[in-house]
């Protein structure tokens, strides 16, 4: 069990390493997310004037979102590095050691999940910016919900990852995965009063339950609690189990698919 | 004990056959060399020893382990280098061969006592700190064998270590494997398709086609080609031939323009060579160069495969294709 865990902390380590060494990544993955919440953010505004009837600035709406991206691109980019290790030859170093699939596996969701949180937690620091105040209780909630959303996310990276023999592969996902996850989560715009069709399809993404919870964490005290009733889907509470069953429902085929790598 | 007993080793990718039974012993503390052609199944052997791959059929002990049924207790006790390189290079050096020692669950003492010595071994340890991104094909390669070796692996596969390698850096590689088999005694198993480079083995298995041709140590392979090789080129080399295979009772080929026959003692036999062309039934064949060699392994291959290992070799598109063929073949 010892050999397992340093195995499982041996993963984890050369990923957060990996991340605080690049420091490049991490200003430039911060760009995305500016621009969404200062650009985007601020152009719409004016125009986004019915959220809440009217009681909510659609920034404030918004910064939620932007940090479930964050962590949503930051824990499917980390876990898709197997497939670069797989291209570069890394990946074989760590498949002949006396260490299980399984916890490699499980190692890379643990690495995946803490470098996204990271990530999210910095656009945390963006908070006042934007006028939302947040007191250290929230922070905490906040980095426990990012980092059940970023393993929910990991988990499905690797997943993906465990399948995919070269990086063309990877753009196809982003396209037709990761954007549409990322649209349809509640980011953007409250799913309720959207079309059926859109609803439907928001409610099976598992973003949404990452988008929920965060928003009502990070606004509470901000905003009135009964505006932020009205943008909500679920209470917390079902949010987090609903993205737990997610989480699970990725993990276990993504380490039963690393396991069967060759 | 010995260091790998194989034991009929088989492997499929779909309908390709590409090991067909091989069986062979490696001693304790011997270079073992595996020589042959790209695609003859070197890798594919490799890769099934050190438990990366599972055998159709058959099964081999490495350092005492079976590889089917613990592969566990294998992979701890051996060491690789593989073909293409597999380091992390966003990654020191240190820091890669930290990796390794955690994840071999090496002792921190041990770790603090035996990375700097090996880096110096390979002579890198003023770069221990650089990023392995700026390091140099020849550098990486070297750095992967002190990572083989950190964790004082019974065995050490080197599978093609000196690949795309240039020739001062290819002559340095071996010379780090022979210190290090003085220094650590460890049992190492090679791949390679140069023949000059096959020679630091104490034995070697020549393979073809999935299986193995031949095993014994390079000089008596050598003498296998019986004597030493003979080149001459003269004037009417058709009736030369004719002449020289009467005389000696020897076969004698003809190649890009050269016949060549090999000859026991060659220095003794070249005068009388000479006089059968000058004197023997007919007029006389002007002889106008003769080269005298000692046979080399790739005269072994030829005489076992009437083929040169060169021939075989295809381009590396063709590889890449032929490896992902067989990638895509272990997935089925």
């Amino acid at each position: 069990m010892r050999r397992h865990l340093k195995g499982l902390y041996t993963i984890w380590y050369r990923d957060v390493l990996r991340f605080s060494r690049d420091r490049s990544r991490i200003i430039g993955s911060l760009a995305q997310p500016l621009l969404f919440l200062f650009i985007f953010g601020a152009g719409l505004s004016p125009t986004m004037t019915g959220l809440a009837q009217g009681r909510l600035d659609f920034q404030s709406f918004l910064f939620p979102g932007i940090i479930a991206m964050a962590v949503l691109f930051t824990a499917v980019f980390s876990a898709v590095s197997i497939v670069w290790d797989r291209q570069f030859g890394f990946l074989k170093e760590v498949l002949v050691a006396p260490v299980s699939r399984i916890v490699v596996a499980l190692g890379k969701v643990a690495g995946g999940s803490t470098v996204a949180m990271f990530q999210g937690a910095i656009i945390l620091l963006l908070a006042p910016l934007i006028g939302v105040h947040l007191s250290l209780d929230q922070i905490v909630v906040l980095l426990a919900l990012m980092l059940l959303t970023a393993a929910t996310m990991t988990s499905l990276g690797v997943l993906m990852a465990s399948r995919m023999r070269s990086m063309e592969g990877f753009h196809l996902i982003m396209n037709f995965t990761l954007m549409p996850m990322f649209f349809l989560s509640g980011a953007f715009f409250p799913v309720q009063g959207v079309p059926l069709w859109l609803e439907w399809l928001a409610r099976v993404d598992p973003m949404t339950y990452g988008v929920d919870p965060i928003r009502q964490v990070a606004l509470r005290g901000s905003v009135p609690d009964f505006v932020l009733e009205m943008v909500r889907l679920y209470p917390i509470a079902t949010d987090v189990v609903l993205l737990a069953l997610f989480w699970l429902a990725f993990m276990v085929p993504a380490v039963w698919a690393f396991n069967r790598t060759d | 004990m010995k260091a790998i007993e194989a034991q009929g080793l088989v492997r499929k990718f779909g309908d390709l056959v590409a090991v067909k039974g091989v069986t062979f012993d490696v001693e304790q503390g011997e270079i073992f060399g595996f020589l042959g052609p790209n695609g003859a199944g070197k890798t594919t052997t490799i890769n099934m020893l050190c438990t990366l791959l599972r055998p159709t059929e058959g099964t081999a002990l490495v350092a005492g382990h079976d590889i089917r049924r613990d592969p566990d207790a294998v992979r701890r006790s051996i060491g690789l280098v593989f073909q293409d390189p597999s380091l992390d290079d966003q990654l020191t050096a240190m820091e890669n061969l930290r990796f390794h020692a955690m994840l071999y669950g090496m002792p921190r003492d041990l770790f603090n006592q035996r990375a700097p010595a090996l880096l110096e071994l390979v002579e890198l340890a003023d770069r221990a700190d650089s990023l392995v991104r700026t390091f140099s094909g020849g550098m990486k390669r070297r750095l992967e064998m002190a990572r083989g070796l950190l964790h004082q692996p019974r065995v050490l596969f080197l599978d093609e270590p000196t690949l795309g390698l240039d020739p001062q850096t290819r002559r340095h590689i071996w010379e780090y494997v022979i210190r290090l088999r003085e220094q650590e005694g460890t049992t190492i198993f090679l791949t390679t398709h140069y023949m000059e480079e096959a020679e630091i083995a104490d034995r070697i298995a020549i393979i073809d086609h999935g299986e193995i041709v031949a095993l014994d140590s390079p000089d008596n392979l050598k003498a296998m080609v019986g004597g030493d090789v003979i080149t001459l080129r003269t004037s009417d080399n058709a009736g030369a031939a004719q002449r020289l295979q009467a005389a000696f009772d020897v076969e004698v080929r003809q190649v890009n323009g050269d016949l060549v026959l090999e000859l026991p003692r060659g220095d003794q036999a070249i005068p009388r060579l000479v006089q059968v062309l000058s004197n023997g039934t007919g007029p006389t064949i002007e002889v106008q160069s003769i080269n005298l060699r000692r046979p080399t392994l790739e005269d072994v291959f030829i005489r076992l495969t009437g083929r040169t290992i060169r021939e075989e070799e295809s381009s590396t598109v063709e590889r890449m294709r032929l490896r992902t063929r067989a990638w895509r073949g272990t997935r089925r």
